[in-house]
């Protein structure tokens, strides 16, 4: 009987699987989806570059003896210095040789006066990064004067100018750097997101399968071959299967086109992970520090990420995410059962998706910025927000300086209770539901269920 | 006689409302059992209960001679009221799936299909998807599906809505067919023609409870109430016979046809005994025709509820 019971459920699954993935939308979306997300990709990294990559030449006219050799051709700027012309004459040929603008330096005997009196002649309005790379010239030069003047000189200024670094450190004497923090609570939020998305993409399909089954009331003719909880299992289970199929298809086809073409097109995604487009602090530290030069904490830094308890990580990652697709879609099978089509599922879906929203915002303020605060902690172990909100602490392994050996124990048990009440919950409704025709239901209709 | 099923004292409620209320009936093996009763009366709740989709409250269910149970399921064929198939799969698929679900191996179960479409002459149908198809050539592959297991008890939801009136009799052949082959089969429904045709014993269930059950004709024998139609052939002056008759005779109705030359009555007598009758009516002129009433399903459906109704 056993064996017969699991092989109906294998026949469930097989078919499950078999319908979703043979869908027209379905396989429209596995293909599509990478060539989208590549082109994307690649549209704003070309973007970028011809955004940025466009050379500006500014003519200089120096008429003082101060700025000689400081114009040196930089990433997006570079010079070429006219002698012996006057202003107007200068204007006109920046304009005639179709240059972006004129730098004009008067004479004078005082370097203040002479920057006071300097013009940056354009067409059109420049961008900061022109202005602002002059502007940091001019200040240089200056502060250089002023300090001269104070009787500093130019080796001691250098000696000034050294960047100052904060040293980090845990107690028992181990060196920890910035922004790690940061940057492992981003590797555990990857993984936090990727359950979130499952969740919603694949959940979603467990419900309108659901609801299918109901229309074509093809249902009492199953459910009169095998269990309502089988058949709820089976589906959930066929459909994490396809997500997953999907899931792989998309990461290896994008990973393949997204290096076919960087070959290919010779289009540099370096621009996308320069300075300016970095969205974290953390990842920003990392780039300051790379141009300070101090590639000896670099080495910190790819140790760090290195040390991250990738086993641990990944294991609590499986755990977490079954645990958590189970839960939620089993929740999402129930709303599927109690409705008569898609349009009446609004009302029960946003009590699902405000958890699993939650603990992606919680994660990313709270867990960021004090992974193991008692928001955090309080988080990570309520069932409906821990799979997202512990896997954001846990990069930051167990045990002392990450996450106390205890919560994580608890976390999972309290995951593993939740799953069992709220799979056996969902599974009564589901088992009503299922049968039920022509009318939606209220919340105290759904708990009267509960009771048949 | 063996009974297929028997039930024991079943009651069901959802919630307050009390969907079946203490019924017992006996099934009897290799005849056709209608389950009737209007909408709402619990005809589906008794049947979602045979097929063990819910499960009843008290009381218990014998399949076979022992106690119903899981494996049971696979020797029960159900056609629910509320059908349909997966409209976006396709046919031989769908049916190989469904009958697999039933404990059929593949092999077994492509072979009995193939057997079925042949007979339906439905064969180039295999590959179509569900959606394709018209609603009467989808009910005929969900009845070919509900009986591929050749299950011990077929369950018989109104099964004739949806089908035209010739498919109809098509799949009412092949459930007298499939009576012959020795299958026990429960028919419910809430339209009593095809009863009289199908039946022979019968449950009738209203709000909840049993109210009648047991072989139709003894049924009807019961239900009888010595009425009589009678033909009388006349000359003229209906009128007159009219008083004399009436005085000695319960009429219920009467119909003169002048034209015919013929009068047509319908008259109760106090009891089944009949003799003497026939002699006395033949006085008023010649009777073509002298029949008993007997009440049909429907007749006897809708005096019990109604009685029913006006008892409380």
């Amino acid at each position: 009987m056993e064996r017969n019971a699991m092989g109906k459920l294998g026949l469930i699954v097989k078919r499950e699987y078999l319908a979703k993935v043979r869908n027209k939308s379905f396989i429209i979306m596995t293909i599509l989806s990478p060539i989208l997300i590549v082109g994307m990709i690649l549209l704003i990294a070309y973007l970028t570059k011809l955004n940025d990559g466009e050379k500006r030449i500014i003519t200089v006219l120096n008429e003082s003896s101060f700025f000689s050799n400081e114009f040196k051709p930089g990433q997006n700027v570079s010079y070429v210095h006219l002698k012996n012309v006057s202003l107007d004459q200068a204007k006109d040929s920046t304009i005639a040789l179709g240059y972006f603008g004129l730098l004009h330096i008067p004479g004078g005997d005082d370097m203040e006066d002479v920057a006071q009196a300097t013009y940056l002649f354009t067409k059109e309005n420049p961008n900061t990064t022109v202005t602002e790379g002059l502007e940091r010239l001019f200040q240089k030069k200056l502060r250089l004067k002023r300090l001269q003047e104070l009787g500093v000189s130019s080796d001691e200024f250098t000696g000034i100018e050294k960047p100052f670094v904060m040293n980090l450190s845990t107690f028992d004497g181990e060196r920890s750097i910035k922004g790690i923090t940061e940057i492992k609570a981003f590797i555990g939020g990857a993984f936090g997101y990727a359950i979130m998305m499952f969740i919603i993409i694949y959940g979603g399909f467990v419900m309108r399968s659901v609801i299918e089954e109901k229309t074509s009331r093809i249902i009492e003719v199953i459910i009169s071959s095998v269990k309502p909880f089988q058949l709820m299992l089976g589906k959930i289970i066929g459909t994490s299967f396809a997500g997953l199929t999907q899931f792989i298809i998309w990461i290896v086809s994008a990973s393949v086109l997204l290096f076919l073409s960087v070959l290919i097109l010779g289009i540099d995604l370096s621009v996308l992970t320069a300075e300016s487009t970095l969205p974290t602090s953390g990842i920003n530290g990392v780039a300051e520090l790379q141009t300070s030069g101090l590639d000896g904490d670099m080495l910190l830094y790819a140790r760090e990420i290195v040390n991250i308890p990738w086993g641990l990580l990944i294991g609590s990652f499986l755990i977490y995410f079954i645990l958590g697709y189970l839960i939620y879609s089993s929740i999402y099978a129930a709303i599927g059962a109690a409705v008569d089509n898609e349009t009446d599922t609004q009302q029960f879906i946003f009590p699902i998706i405000l958890p699993l929203m939650l603990a992606i915002y919680v994660g990313f303020f709270s867990v960021f910025s004090n992974p193991h605060g008692p928001i955090a902690v309080g988080f990570s172990l309520f069932p409906l927000t821990s799979p997202i909100v512990m896997l954001m602490r846990l990069p930051g392994g167990i045990g002392e300086g990450g996450v106390p050996l205890w919560q994580l124990l608890l976390s999972i048990a309290l995951l593993i209770g939740a799953f069992l009440g709220i799979v056996w919950l969902a599974s009564k409704i589901y088992r009503v539901g299922i049968l039920m025709y022509g009318k939606r239901p209220t919340y105290k209709e759904l708990f009267k269920w509960l009771k048949y | 006689m063996h009974h297929i099923l028997v039930a024991q004292n079943v009651s069901k409620s959802y919630g307050d409302f009390k969907a079946l209320s203490n019924i017992s009936l006996e099934i009897p093996e290799n005849k056709i059992y209608g389950l009737l009763g209007p909408n709402g009366a619990g005809k589906t709740t008794f049947i979602r209960i045979v097929n063990q989709i819910i499960y009843p409250d008290t009381g218990q269910l014998v399949f076979d001679g022992k106690p119903l149970a899981p494996e049971h399921i696979a020797t029960i064929g159900y056609l629910p009221e509320e059908r349909g198939l997966y409209k976006s799969m396709k046919v031989g698929e769908q049916a190989l799936y469904l009958a697999q679900l039933k404990g059929l191996s593949k092999a077994d179960a492509k072979k009995r299909l193939k057997e079925w479409f042949e007979r339906f002459e439905i064969g180039e149908w295999w590959d179509k998807k569900i959606q394709e198809l018209s609603k009467g050539m989808a009910q005929k592959i969900q009845f070919i599906v509900t009986v591929l297991h050749r299950p011990k008890l077929l369950i018989f939801d109104e099964p004739f809505s949806g089908f035209d009136p010739i498919n109809a009799n098509i799949i009412k052949d092949e459930i007298l067919r499939l009576k012959e082959e020795g299958t026990s089969i429960i028919f419910s429904t809430h339209r009593m023609e095809s009863v009289e045709e199908l039946c022979e014993y019968i449950a009738l269930i209203h709000k909840s409870e049993k109210i009648l059950d047991g072989k139709l004709s003894e049924i009807k024998n019961a239900y009888k109430n010595n009425i009589f139609n009678v033909l009388l052939q006349i000359d003229d002056s209906v009128n007159g016979l009219q008083q004399d008759i009436k005085e000695k005779f319960n009429v219920l109705s009467s119909k003169p046809d002048r034209e015919e030359g013929s009068w047509a009555i319908s008259i109760q007598l106090p009891s089944t005994d009949t003799k003497g009758v026939l002699a006395e009516l033949s006085k008023y002129g010649n009777v073509s025709r002298f029949e008993e009433v007997i009440p049909s399903a429907n007749d006897i459906f809708i005096k019990t509820v109604n009685g029913k109704e006006r008892n409380g």
